[in-house]
């Protein structure tokens, strides 16, 4: 079903490549729509009011005993507590695993030539260098990949598959606490996480119901 | 390989320790079902750590066995599993908290039980590492050396019982100085019951620098540069 964006607090387009960060209050929906396609959203959550507490990805497979998000997911804080609940989900299936590409594991997965190529954590970094909250590197811990597609089979192995969303699919979360968001909006070029073409996104905030 | 020194762990109790560049720490499983959290820190610049989402991509796996490498954030080899009798190694499932261990096990404290309470990965992590003025926030994604967690086609997580046997071992060679931080302590899908975990021993021994035809720089193309990039930091 969709809802109206009228009353959304926040309502913006990150352009493909950009960070983007924000405050969503508890109560509050959140959603991230995947304007054009397979785009890869690299997100993390963090306690609005107390930072040192943030989305764990290994609190939420461990709980859920599963490794993939989707709705129904209760995304966990490091400290065992209910960050947001994922209520909708178009996509029908998140990554945790796969992490943030950085120009240093560009170097390692692809060439050390790679350093130079724009990367999430350098958009992470810059985000936080700029948002004076006091957060740094040492605040980047495992993310979100919304929309991305990283199977692991029964033998252990992991894979970067095809993205399994499409233009217009999305991603809406409850938040269950003040939580702010810092988002990359994915600049990979080496793989099939952007389907080698980086896109924009949409993020919209609005009141329960 | 010279044998440097060894140490007895309690099952139950927590570790840290810096191990220097070219050390190889095997660690050995006291009993079956034994389970090792472990993280590692650059000792020089502990903002370097290790990172659970590089290994297992750069590696295209989610477990850990022999010629796989621990990747830190910056595209460096921590260490590297140079020997492996039990074949599989859980990097997935995180931490045990003090609420999990309660329920499973039953509530203890040191008024009455003494050091036989029972510690939770989470606080046996941020006493180790508190001790190198680290804490809550470099209390990274772990690895669970001695599990085994499998998942399905459809991503839900099985923990395979009796995976690991008693004198089962694992040898890390490390690449880099390295801060280790160890917690010998039940893994978080442990179903329950009887709190037993086993213990661990540690035994450190000088490694020979790994050769251009090593297996675990031989594995993958994507480690050849994270040797590189490693080599590099202490050219």
């Amino acid at each position: 079903m969709m809802k109206t964006v009228s009353g959304a607090t926040i309502d913006a387009v990150v352009p493909a490549g950009e960070p983007w960060i924000g405050t969503v209050t508890r109560g509050q929906r959140f959603r991230i729509v995947d304007l054009e396609g397979n785009q890869a959203v690299d997100t993390l959550f963090y306690n609005a009011l107390d930072t040192a507490e943030h989305y764990s990805a290994q609190n939420t497979i461990q709980a859920q005993r599963g490794i993939y998000l989707t709705t129904g997911t209760v995304l966990l804080s490091n400290r065992g507590r209910p960050m947001l609940r994922m209520e909708e989900d178009t996509c029908g299936r998140h990554d945790t695993l796969g992490g943030a590409c950085s120009a240093e594991s560009n170097t390692v997965r692809y060439a050390l030539e790679k350093r130079s190529m724009h990367n999430c954590r350098d958009s992470f970094l810059l985000a936080l260098a700029t948002h004076d909250r006091g957060l740094t590197k040492r605040d980047l811990p495992s993310n979100i990949n919304f929309f991305m597609n990283v199977p692991v089979t029964p033998a252990g192995q992991l894979r970067f598959a095809d993205g399994v969303s499409a233009a217009g699919r999305h991603v809406q979360l409850h938040a269950l606490m003040d939580t702010l968001v810092l988002i990359s909006n994915c600049p990979q070029l080496n793989n099939p996480c952007n389907a080698y073409n980086p896109t924009p996104i949409r993020v919209m905030t609005w009141e329960s119901a | 390989m010279t044998l440097l020194w060894e140490e007895e762990i309690e099952g139950g109790s927590h570790w840290s320790g810096v191990i220097r560049r070219g050390v190889v720490l095997r660690l050995t499983a006291g009993a079956a079902d034994a389970n090792v959290a472990a993280l590692f820190f650059n000792r020089e610049q502990p903002l370097e750590r290790y990172n659970m989402a590089d290994t297992l991509k750069a590696q295209h796996t989610a477990h850990l066995t022999t010629g796989f490498v621990c990747y830190t954030d910056m595209g460096r080899i921590v260490c590297s599993i140079t020997a492996d009798s039990c074949g599989w190694h859980d990097p997935l499932c995180g931490l045990t908290d003090d609420a999990m261990i309660a329920a499973r096990y039953g509530a203890t404290r040191f008024q009455e039980q003494r050091n036989a309470r029972y510690i939770s990965g989470r606080q046996a992590m941020l006493v180790e590492l508190g001790k190198f003025g680290l804490g809550e926030r470099d209390l990274v994604a772990n690895i669970n050396f001695f599990s085994k967690v499998v998942a399905d086609e459809r991503g839900a997580l099985t923990r395979v019982a009796g995976h690991a046997k008693a004198g089962d071992f694992v040898d890390l060679r490390f690449e880099m100085d390295a801060l280790v931080v160890l917690h010998a302590g039940p893994h978080p899908l442990d179903p329950g019951g009887a709190y037993a975990p086993s213990s661990l021993s540690l035994r450190a021994s000088r490694g020979a620098a790994p050769a251009m035809d090593d297996p675990c720089r031989a594995r993958c193309p994507e480690n050849a540069r994270g040797f590189i990039n490693t080599e590099r930091m202490y050219s």
